[in-house]
This record gives structure tokens, sequence and C-alpha cells, in this order.
């Protein structure tokens, strides 16, 4: 158990008696992403991830939509489900629903979580049904070959907006805080490391965990979060999330502003107490919101790390809870009492 | 003073109003009463789509008519022997379908200047003579309630709510129905409110009591139970007999029912009363829109669940590329279809039956399921347990095509016990069937059914992807070779066919095995076909009779059934969509009879076209 979740994501899921490794996760298929794709790094960086979590293989699913990244289900070798354009949290949600000893993991894209699945990944959210989506965030679309998307930047020249895109983007981490979600949290394909600490926390949480990855998509669009990986400019624009520890990188700090919200400063500038201490738990979602606006327009500050990670009962926990109610209060359902119910008469 | 007691064979009433009224409730109260009687019966509710449309308008008129007889029968009747108008709305709404002579039950307290002026009466037709051809009963229901209610702690307006009470306690007494089931229903109904419970008694009461009475009713009528096969029976509409029968296919197949659903007029109450049977470890599942309805139905499948989503057409419109994917992941589903009005939004509480087609046909690719259509409402019961046999038999989604008519009408139903009904349980796959003893062919088939095996998560060793990319045969991974999709085209739809050696022959009833004309139906068009057939025969016409429960496939002898009769009808409440099909397939020259008013047809208008059809033998 981490030190942020009370342990309660995983434990309807059996352990596994034997201890499993990466080759285990692995399934025959060959793996057809274009050479250099960052997708392979989060695959690699899960497969070698999952064995920690100490599950049962068989226990552990994994559905996607349509798109690059949703092809992730066939390399594992666990249960694997791999839909149709944007419906993977709606069939997660009935699987998760009626099988609260699975671990479900919905592999989506920024088309297909944003655009044509919007609808149902908010209301995953809202829901909190025991399940852990990692969005790999391109932004771009790959698979119908490079028309902007939902998280292309306004004025992307692509097939499709040969004069640049005219609609303003979604902040996906904003987007889930307004969704309600319970645990929504930002990496990046290239740090393994990062990757595997976010994974396991998302894997812990009961609820509905949203975990956005940055992954760079070669062919398309080539160096979109570069300034992320650039040693030379990464720590400037890096802020590392940390739960209980100042908001703050070598040279920046986060700090309240004088109008309510909160501000970046150089950290030369402010006192060491002034710095906002970082709390994934706490209830209120405003102050995780704001974080997720720092990066708004252009990649000036970008938060990485768990933004939010609140405790509430999951969908069908209280779902199962129902169902026990009613049971407990009346026994279980027999047909014939339920048939012969209400007003009935006999004849002969 | 003693009044004069007239048999009759059957009647049929029809209680109008406005929305407001009360009339679905009173029909009800009525149809309960009567059931008990045991009299056979059969109901069709007839209401508008707003909730609450302005009232006393013609479009906010709501009616519910019921037949009743000492024999069995067949449909809700053509035509009301006797009319009961709240208002001059109803009146008006209802006067084209009243034959001459039938009675006329107004209440005339409602037959304000106002409330003629809203639907166009010049004059009361009260006091006019244009209703000479009807024999008019004018009754003051709502003063002679409030009257009646002087007694009690309430608002005029509380009291005036009561009126509906009072028609139906007018109307028991006149058709002798018991009265002890309203009573007590009133007091349950109302048991938070032991004061309104006592108001409508009391109406219910005053309405008897003033049949008796009055002067303006000489006689009552009887009606003798009917002489249905010994059982215990109770009454059902169609949506409430299909919901058991997916609880019943729940139990029967030793699965955990799913169901996700979005709300959608007429189907909702099968959500509603699924939602009530939760220690059947029934989950049921409100979603966002219809596709994550049927999404986490496919999912719940997946997991080893029985996944129900239930809709009505425009549904089934945005359902359909999931249908599709479970048609390829080959995964149970049951996808309920309750027909309605279209295109379109259409008339969303009238009935249809146009999405045959769409049922079939409506998704891309080749994409075969199984189409079951239950024939009244009753039969939904059994039409769910079938659609469940086959969707977990063949590993397949069914589409169960019931329609508004069937929905909201009922009827009484002979309760079967849970021990009389088939045993639809599966076995999920445990093991390995690959010839190495230890890998898993997710597509490897069943040789005589050609459903593949069911490997749900959590069986170790099973570890499987599916998805909606063509699968190689047998082992499931992705495959692009042409004459692998070939291969899987068809064997998906040999799969499908092959259900055809697993339904029963198409039966025919011909009692003199004589008849040179068939007549033949699908769905709800049941009721209508057989009591005109019935019409048919008592003036001494020989006619064929057949009706479809699976459209696809159909059942083995479908052909030679066709081929056998000089001709064929077939009355749809569609353009001619299953026509369109027989024709297709067997080359036989169906004559179709199509109307499409977003009613079923009327026994007698069937009649009439299968003795044109006779006659141009
Ligand atoms: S198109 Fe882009 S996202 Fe898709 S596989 Fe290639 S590099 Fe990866």
């Amino acid at each position: 158990m981490s030190e942020i979740q009370n342990g309660r994501g995983l434990s309807l899921v059996p352990k596994s008696d034997v201890k499993l490794g990466m080759k285990d996760f692995k399934s025959d298929q060959e793996v057809r992403w274009c050479p250099g794709c960052g997708d392979y790094a989060i695959l690699a960086a899960v497969q070698s991830f999952v064995p920690e979590l100490g599950l049962r293989r068989e226990n552990m699913v994994f559905v996607s939509g349509i798109g690059c990244s949703s092809r992730f289900p066939y390399y594992m070798d666990t249960y694997g489900f791999h839909s149709i354009h944007g419906r993977a949290p709606a069939i997660a949600t009935g699987l998760a629903a009626s099988r609260p000893d699975l671990s479900v993991w919905v592999i989506t894209g920024d088309g297909d979580s944003l655009s044509i699945g919007g609808n149902h990944l908010i209301h995953a959210l809202r829901r909190n049904i025991n399940l852990n989506i990692l969005l790999f965030n391109n932004r771009i679309y790959g698979l119908t070959k490079g028309q902007y998307s939902p998280t292309s930047e306004v004025g992307k020249i692509t097939k499709s907006t040969p004069m640049g895109s005219l609609d303003k983007p979604f902040n996906p981490i904003s987007l889930a805080i307004g969704a309600e979600a319970s645990f929504v949290a930002r990496t990046i394909d290239s740090d393994r490391k990062h990757l595997h600490s976010v994974l396991r926390e998302a894997a812990e949480h009961k609820g509905t965990s949203l975990v956005e990855i940055y992954q760079n998509c070669n062919i398309f669009n080539d160096g979109a979060f570069d300034q992320l990986k650039d040693p030379g400019q990464r720590d400037a624009i890096t802020l590392r999330l940390e739960h209980g520890q100042p908001i703050a990188s070598a040279t920046k700090a986060v700090r309240r502003g004088a109008d309510g919200g909160i501000e970046v400063v150089p950290r030369s500038e402010v006192s060491e107490e002034e710095i906002l201490v970082h709390d994934v738990r706490r209830p209120d979602p405003s102050l995780a919101f704001a974080l997720s606006r720092l990066d708004e327009p252009a990649f000036e500050h970008v938060p990485i790390g768990i933004f939010r990670s609140v405790d509430r009962p999951s969908y069908e926990e209280l779902m199962t809870e129902q169902l026990d109610e009613a049971i407990g209060k009346g026994g279980p359902g027999d047909l014939d009492d339920l048939l012969l119910a209400g007003d009935t008469w006999r004849i002969g | 003073m003693t009044k004069q007691v007239q048999q009759l064979d059957r009647v049929i009433i029809r209680f109008a109003g406005d929305s407001g009224d009360g009339m679905q409730l009173t029909g009800d109260r009525f149809t309960s009463g009567t059931a008990e009687f045991g009299n056979d019966l059969s109901t069709l509710p007839n209401f508008p789509a707003e909730i609450r449309a302005p009232a006393g308008t013609l479009p906010g008129v709501s009616s519910f008519q019921l037949h009743f007889a000492d024999h069995d029968i067949l449909t809700p009747g053509d035509a009301p022997n006797v009319l009961v108008a709240m208002n001059p709305a109803a009146l008006k709404a209802n006067l084209g379908d009243l034959p001459r002579g039938a009675d006329i039950i107004a209440n005339t307290d409602e037959f304000t200047k106002r409330n003629l002026q809203k639907v166009g009466y010049d004059g009361s037709p009260l006091e006019d003579d244009s209703l000479s051809e009807w024999r008019v009963h004018p009754v003051p229901l709502t003063s002679l309630t409030v009257k009646a209610l002087e007694g009690f702690d309430l608002s005029k307006k509380d009291a005036e709510r009561s009126k509906n009470m009072f028609a139906l306690g007018l109307l028991s007494w006149l058709y002798h129905r018991p009265t002890e089931t309203t009573i007590k229903f009133l007091e349950t109904k109302f048991a938070k409110r032991p004061d309104i419970a006592k108001a409508n008694i009391a109406a219910f009461q005053a309405g008897w009591n003033y049949g008796e009475t009055t002067e303006s009713f000489s006689v009552s009528y009887e009606v003798k139970p009917a002489q249905l096969p010994p059982g215990v029976y109770r009454n059902i509409s169609g949506n409430q007999a299909l919901a058991y029968g997916l609880v019943a296919a729940s139990v029967k197949s030793k699965l955990p029912l799913f169901l996700g659903s979005y709300p959608i007029t007429p189907a909702s109450d099968i959500l509603h009363e699924l939602s009530k049977h939760k220690r059947f470890g029934i989950r049921t599942f409100q979603a966002e829109d219809e596709i994550a309805g049927v999404g986490a139905a496919l999912g719940a499948s997946f997991g080893g669940a029985l996944g129900v989503t239930t809709t009505s057409g425009p549904g089934v419109a945005l359902k359909a590329e999931t249908v599709g994917l479970a048609v390829t992941t080959e995964l149970p589903l049951i996808v309920v279809d309750v027909q309605r009005a279209g295109p379109s939004t259409g008339m969303p509480t009238k009935t249809e039956q146009t999405d045959l087609l769409m049922a079939l046909y409506g998704r891309n690719g080749e994409s075969p399921l199984p189409v079951v259509a239950p024939a009244t409402p009753s039969d939904c019961f059994d039409a769910a347990v079938e659609a469940a046999r086959l969707a977990v038999k063949y590993r397949t989604p069914v589409m169960l095509l019931s329609d508004g008519y069937l929905a909201n009408g009922s009827e009484p139903w002979r309760v079967p016990s849970s021990a009389e009904l088939p045993d639809i349980s599966t076995e999920f796959a445990t093991a390995p069937n690959g010839e190495d003893g230890t890998t898993f062919l997710p597509f490897k088939r069943d040789p005589e059914t050609l459903a593949r095996p069911w490997a749900i998560p959590g069986t170790a060793g099973l570890e499987h992807r599916i998805g909606g990319i063509e699968k190689a045969d047998g082992t499931g991974n992705i495959s692009y070779d042409p004459n692998n999709h070939d291969k899987m085209v068809r064997l998906r739809q040999a799969k499908i066919e092959g259900i055809a050696h697993d339904i029963p022959a198409l039966d025919v009833d011909d009692p003199d095995g004589d008849a040179r004309v068939l007549v033949l139906g699908w769905g709800s068009t049941y009721g209508p076909i057989a009591a005109a057939v019935r019409r048919i025969r008592r003036a001494g016409g020989k006619v064929a009779q057949a009706h479809l429960r699976h459209l696809n496939p159909l059942p083995a002898n479908t052909g030679e059934v066709l081929r056998a009769y000089d001709k064929v009808l077939l009355p749809e409440i569609n353009l001619g969509q299953l026509a369109l099909l027989l024709r297709a397939r067997f080359l036989v020259d169906i004559i179709s009879y199509n109307r499409v008013r977003g009613l079923p047809f009327k026994a007698e208008e069937l009649a009439g076209v299968i003795q044109d059809v006779i006659d141009s033998e």
C-alpha cells in the first residue's frame, strides 16, 4: 500500500500464488507500432510494473477503444478487449460493475477518449467505478494518419486543417477534475520511474483513476513534449507534484496570489513558508484545478504527478451493497414467488 | 328498485379523459377486478407522449380500452360498446370509433362553454341531437363526487380528483365487478395518507350506489367467467412479462443478469421493473446514453453475466456499432427493441413493426444475429427466455422485437412454475482446448453449434484478447488474411443459420386441412389476425393461419409452408418488411396488407382483407 492510498483499490482482486515477472505479461503477438513510437515505452513500463502488484494475471483485464494506443491489450498476456471507438469506458464499466474481483484497465488516446468517447469518459469519472484509465495523449490522430485532435494546440496545421485548427483544446486534467474524478494524474512516456509510481497509485486507488500520459507520436506530431524531455529545459518548466511536499522546482515555486488564485514565481522571491504544499487528498478540487491550469496556454510550467486522489465510495461497491441489502431484507429471490406475487386467481 | 340484469358474452369499454384524469389507473383497476372475476380479457392503453398536454385539449386525451368476455379472446376489441368520456375532448377524440347504439357515459360537469370551445364544439353535443345515434347517459361525475366527499376534510380540488374512482364505481356496478380488490388496492396505495385512501374508497362506493339508484341506468350486465385451461392466472402487461422473462432467464441460465439501459418510451418500464429485483442479484445500470447502455451490457457479458440492453428504435440505431462488436466477438447479449412509430422520434407512445429490417441488417458488414418476436403481451415472457437461450447457447447477440402495443397491453397469463421452464444453462471454458493441451483457442468452435468457448476473466490459463478487428479462425489473433475473412464471415453466418434446426417448425393452423389461403404474421399482429381468422371460419370460410416467432433464422419448413398455399397474405404494421424478405428468399408472391397508423390492426378490418383474398381465388 502506498502512502496516499488506503489499499481498497485492489482489495477484492485475488493475489498470485507465484511471483510473476515482466515476461509473464508479454503476449506472443508482434508489437506493431511505428518504430520510435512512445507507446513502446509505455508498454514496457506497464509490463514491468504490473508484476509488482502481485495480482493474478487472469484477474487483470485491459480494455481499449480505437486508435494506435488501443492495440495495447493485444500485447498484454492478460484478458483483453479491443473494442470500438470511444466506448472502452462504457464496456469496462459493465465489466467492473459486475466483477469487482478484477483489476480493469482502460487504454485510450486523446481522440478516443476526448472526442468520440467524451461522454463515456466524463460519466465514468463521476461514477467512480473501479477502473484505471490510461489516456495516451499525443495531441494528434495517429491511426487515421495525422488529423488534429481535441488536445492539439490552436492553429495546428494538419491534413484536415491546412490553414490551422480553430478549436481550443481540452486540458484532460482540468476536464477530469471538472468531471468529479477522484484520482487524476499526469506522467510522461520517457520517465519510466515516474510512470511506475503513478500507475501504482492509480491501481491501488478505489474508484476511477485517470492518468494522462504524454506520449510522443514520432510520425505525425514528433517532439510534442520535447521541452519536457530535453535536459536543458526540462527542469525549468516541470513542476513535480508530490504529496506533502512544496510545489516547487529548483528555480520556481507556486504560492497563493493576491487575487486568491495561485501563481508561479521565482523561487528566490519566496520564503519556504509561502510555497504551497501539495495535498492530493484535499476534498475541494479547486486547488487541483488551479494547478491544472498552470500550463495554459503554453508549456511554461507543466505540473507532473498526482493532482488529486480522494477517497469516496466506488460505484460497484455501492451497487453490491444495494444487492446485499435487498437480499438481507427479503432473502435471495425466488422465481415462483416473484411470478405469483400480486393478484392471482385459480381456474379449474 | 330492482333492475334488470342482462347477460352478455363480451363487452368492450373505453375510459377516456384528460391525461391528468387518471384514466390509466381507472382502466387498470377495472382490469384487475375483471381478471379476478375470471373473464378473459385484453387491454389497450393509448396515451399522449406529453406527460401533461394542455388540459381539456384533444392532444391531451388519454384512454384505456378493455375487452372482456366469457370465452377466450385475442384482441382488445375493435370498437367500444361503452365510452366513458370525462370531458368534451375525450368525447370528440373517441366518437369516431363508436359504433351506432353504443353507450356514452359523459361527465356533464366538464361540458362547460370553455371546455366545449377548446375542442371546437359550438354548443354542447349532450344538448342537441348530434348524439342521437348513441345511448347517452349524462352524469355529473365531478359534482356527485364532491358531494359524496362533503364529510371529508378535503379541498374541492382534491375531492374532484377522486372523480375517476366514482366513474370506476359506476362501471363496476354496471358490469357486476367485484369491489374488494379495488378497495384493498386503494388502501395500500395510499397507506401513508389514510384520509386520501378513505376519500377514494368513498367516491368509488358512491359511484356504485349511484348506479344502483339512478334512473339513468335501468339495466346492468353480467359477463360470465371464461373457461380457460386450468392453472393459476394473473394479469400481465408485455413489459412486465418481458422483465419477468429476463429474471427467469437469469435463474434458468444460472448467470447473473446485468441490464445496461437508457430511459426511452415505451421500454423504460422494463428497466424500472428489473431495478426492483435486486434480490435475484440483478444489476441494473442506467447509463449516460444508449451506446453506454449496450456497451456496459457487453462488458458484463465478457465477464460472464447475462448482458441485456433494453430500448426502442432510436436506441437500436445508436447501439448498432456495439451490437456489431457483439456479433464479431461472439458474446451473448440480448437487445430488446420495444418498437414504436418512426422514423426518428416518430410517435413514441404508438406502436409499429418497422424495425424488422434494422434488426436484421442495420449494422455494417455481414452481421447476422437471431431475431425473436413475441406474439402477445404474456408471450413476452417466453420470448425473453427463448432469446436468452439462443444468446447463451450460440454466443451471439439476439434481437428481441416487442412493440408498444404488446408493451402496454395486458392479458391474463397462466403463470408457469419455475420447474416447467427450460434449463438454459451453459458452461464456461475452464481448460485449454488446443491440440497441445496448453494453448487456448478462443475461436475454436463447437462442431455442432459452431459456438465458441466462453472463457471469462479470472480463469487461469485461458487469458486471451478479443476485439472488433477480424480474427484468425481458431486463435482469434488479428488477421487481415483475405481467405480467413471470407471463412469467418461464412462461419458467423452458418452459426446463425444453423439455429433453424434448434427451433420449432412453423406450425400451421388449418383445421380442415383444405384452406387455399394462408395468413402469415409475426409479432403483435397475432391477436387481430387470429380474431379475424375466427370470424372467417365462423362464417363458413376457409383460411389457414401461421405465425412466426423466429424471424432469423426462419423455421426450416417456412418455404414449404408458404408454397403449400395458393395465396399467402401477410399483414404487417410497416410497408412490407417481412414480405420483402420472404419474396426474395422463397420466390413466393406474398400479398401484403400494410397500415402504419401507430395502432394495432382491427379484427374486422383484417377479416375483410382475408375475405377479399379468398374471394379473388
Ligand atoms: S502513428 Fe504515431 S502514435 Fe501511432 S504508432 Fe505511429 S508513432 Fe505511434
